[in-house]
């Protein structure tokens, strides 16, 4: 009996050694590990774990561990502040405005390119649309200036070439979304091809082969054949968008904000810089960002259950 | 695919290829424009209102910015922080991804999760403002530096690309009597330079157009990169809102000078884009797909 009992014991004995010496096998795999798990722990778990102080009245001289518990005071405020509602509203139809208007550009412009049969026309015109993608908000925001400025732009030079009134483009809360959605088309559509290019070059050409047996023209095999071979893709893709549900871009919408178009420009992200940085509210600011993580993180979780019901891989 | 010879099949590639076409010119002319612009006089401006080829040549406008040592500073600034930045983060990004690539390493799946999850949660501006704050990096160049020295999703990208070399390779490379950094730094790294190019590509340019951070964590305009400064000269001094905040005795600056200034911070990224363009889509979709 005591010796089944010293058996038992003994069987996970070597396993926990194996172990050991595998950890020690690959020691310094773990030392080059180290830098990047600081790096994770202190800019990325460490703020997650700040969020706290949406719990507190914040005070930055008492710090984190004196300032005083508060419970859910600030996001009582936060849904009962006529401005909260207000940002949320704007955040949310950018968001809207995103996925309606955004979203397909890069899946139709790379349906139409995948048409073009000369390789040279088609490199070409995948160096001249990456090419923004590149470029800062700041330069794609000030490019657009120079041109949209009523102040001898061109933009505005055309409308009164044409008989049109000038429109003052910056400083006019109706331009702002429209502004605002074509910037963000002019920088991304052409680089949200590439994910869809390469699905649509890993299609088998035998298929295209056999729907033009059948009499398919070109529109219909593109119904048939190429959209439903990336629908996985597609689905991914918009997935990762909804994630991004609050992620509207701080710096775009920050460099467009003024105080005449403020009402509708005002997002989430800009609201937390305002009222936290600028004005010093660290718990109301901050339970507001709480606010858009959290549904962020709802809101791709539940996407990605979706996109599973629906037979498809999801994200993770 | 066999070219379609039929009428409407030639019909819809002529369609087909002058929208594309179209979209390309939309994309590409604003640029031109205000390169044009930058390299001709004002009044040639005024008149023309939009240039494509001056017919004017002039440097005022480079003259002009130039005068002062303003965007030199900044400039300075932003080549520094790129290259130390870039530098930085591909060997953090490097190591990691090395250690995160190998499948015998024990944990690995959990650190893997702890890095996804920061791709979908995050403690946002604040609580992260604080904790550089704390750390003392405020005002301080490395504060455009450390805090967003990997990414998460170049980690990715990379790691994906390490798992794709023969684990033969390193094998025989151990038998050789090298170590886990004699592995990485002769034989994985040289392997992967599609990825390394990539990947620095795209953390040189993020760096390039450091911006939120310098406006969080640099009070002084001295320290400003060229990012900052040129918002203050074009956005700011076009959007009336935060005009106070320029000297109300200098002019706002005219047209020439603002796409002079855009120019120059556009500059590096369209030196470095053609060479490492042919890298990019490929390492891009490795990510992407995979990841």
């Amino acid at each position: 009996m005591q010796e089944t009992v010293i058996q038992q014991a003994r069987v996970p004995q070597p396993r926990t050694s194996e172990l050991k010496k595998r950890l020690w096998k690959n020691k310094l795999l773990y030392v080059m590990l180290l830098p990047g798990i600081f790096y994770f722990i202190i800019f990325k778990y460490i703020p997650m774990f700040g969020l706290t102080i949406a719990f507190q009245d914040y005070k930055p001289f008492k710090g984190f561990g004196g300032s005083e518990w508060v419970g859910f005071k600030h996001f009582e405020r936060l849904f009962t502040e006529p401005d909260f509602l207000n940002i949320l509203t704007n955040t949310l139809l950018l968001f809207g405005m995103n996925l309606l208007f955004y979203f397909p550009v890069p899946i139709i412009l790379a349906l139409m390119l995948n048409e073009v049969r000369t390789s040279f026309f088609k490199r070409t015109f995948q160096t001249l649309v990456y090419l923004p993608h590149f470029m800062s908000w700041v330069i794609i925001v000030s490019i657009s200036f120079v041109m949209l400025t009523s102040d001898g732009g061109i933009v505005n030079e055309l409308l009164v070439y044409f008989g049109f009134e000038k429109i003052n483009f910056l400083l006019s809360p109706e331009w702002f979304r429209p502004t605002y959605i074509l910037q963000v088309i002019w920088r991304e559509a052409g680089w949200g091809t590439i994910i869809y290019l390469a699905a649509i070059a890993s299609v088998d050409p035998g298929l295209y082969e056999a729907a033009r047996m059948d009499g398919a023209g070109r529109l219909r095999q593109v119904w048939h054949i190429t959209l439903p071979a990336i629908r996985s893709v597609i689905i991914i893709l918009l997935i990762l968008k909804i994630g991004d549900v609050l992620e509207l871009g701080f710096e775009h919408v920050y460099l467009l904000i003024n105080s005449m178009n403020r009402d509708v420009a005002e997002i989430i992200d800009t609201y937390v810089y305002t009222a936290g940085l600028r004005q010093g509210q660290f718990s109301y600011s901050t339970a507001i960002g709480f606010f858009k993580s959290f549904i962020g993180l709802v809101l791709v979780m539940g996407a990605n259950r979706l996109a599973k019901k629906m037979g498809e891989e999801g994200v993770y | 695919m066999v070219e379609d010879k039929t009428l409407s099949g030639r019909l819809f590639q002529i369609v087909n290829f002058t929208l594309l076409a179209i979209i390309a010119l939309v994309t590409v002319l604003p640029f031109l424009h205000v390169v044009a612009g930058s390299f001709t006089t004002s009044a040639e401006m005024a008149v023309k209102k939009f240039i494509l080829v001056p017919t004017i040549w002039s440097l005022d406008a480079y003259k002009f910015i130039f005068s002062t040592d303003t965007i030199f500073r900044a400039m300075a600034v932003s080549s520094g922080v790129t290259l130390f930045g870039t530098a930085f983060s591909m060997f953090t990004t490097a190591l990691m991804a090395y250690g995160l690539s190998r499948r015998d390493l024990d944990g690995r799946k959990a650190i893997m999760f702890l890095v996804v999850f920061t791709m979908l949660f995050s403690g946002g501006l604040i609580p992260t403002f604080l904790v550089v704050k704390e750390m003392g990096l405020i005002n301080s160049y490395a504060a455009l530096v450390i805090p967003s020295a990997i990414s998460a999703f170049n980690l990715i990208i990379m790691k994906n690309f390490f798992q794709n070399i023969p684990e033969g390779l390193e094998e025989s490379a151990k038998i050789d009597g090298c170590n886990d950094f004699g592995i990485l730094f002769r034989i994985v790294l040289p392997l992967s330079m599609p990825a390394i190019a990539t990947i620095s590509l795209f953390y040189a340019v993020t760096y390039w157009n450091t911006y939120l951070s310098a406006i969080l964590y640099l009070d002084d305009s001295a320290k400003w990169p060229i990012q900052v400064l040129l918002r203050q000269i074009v956005v700011l001094a076009s959007g009336m809102d935060y005009s106070s905040n320029l000297d109300a005795a200098v002019p706002p600056p005219d047209q020439t000078v603002k796409m002079a200034v855009i120019v120059v911070a556009t500059l590096p990224i369209l030196i470095v884009y053609p060479f490492l363009q042919k890298h990019f889509s490929k390492g891009a979709m490795l990510g992407s797909i995979k990841g």
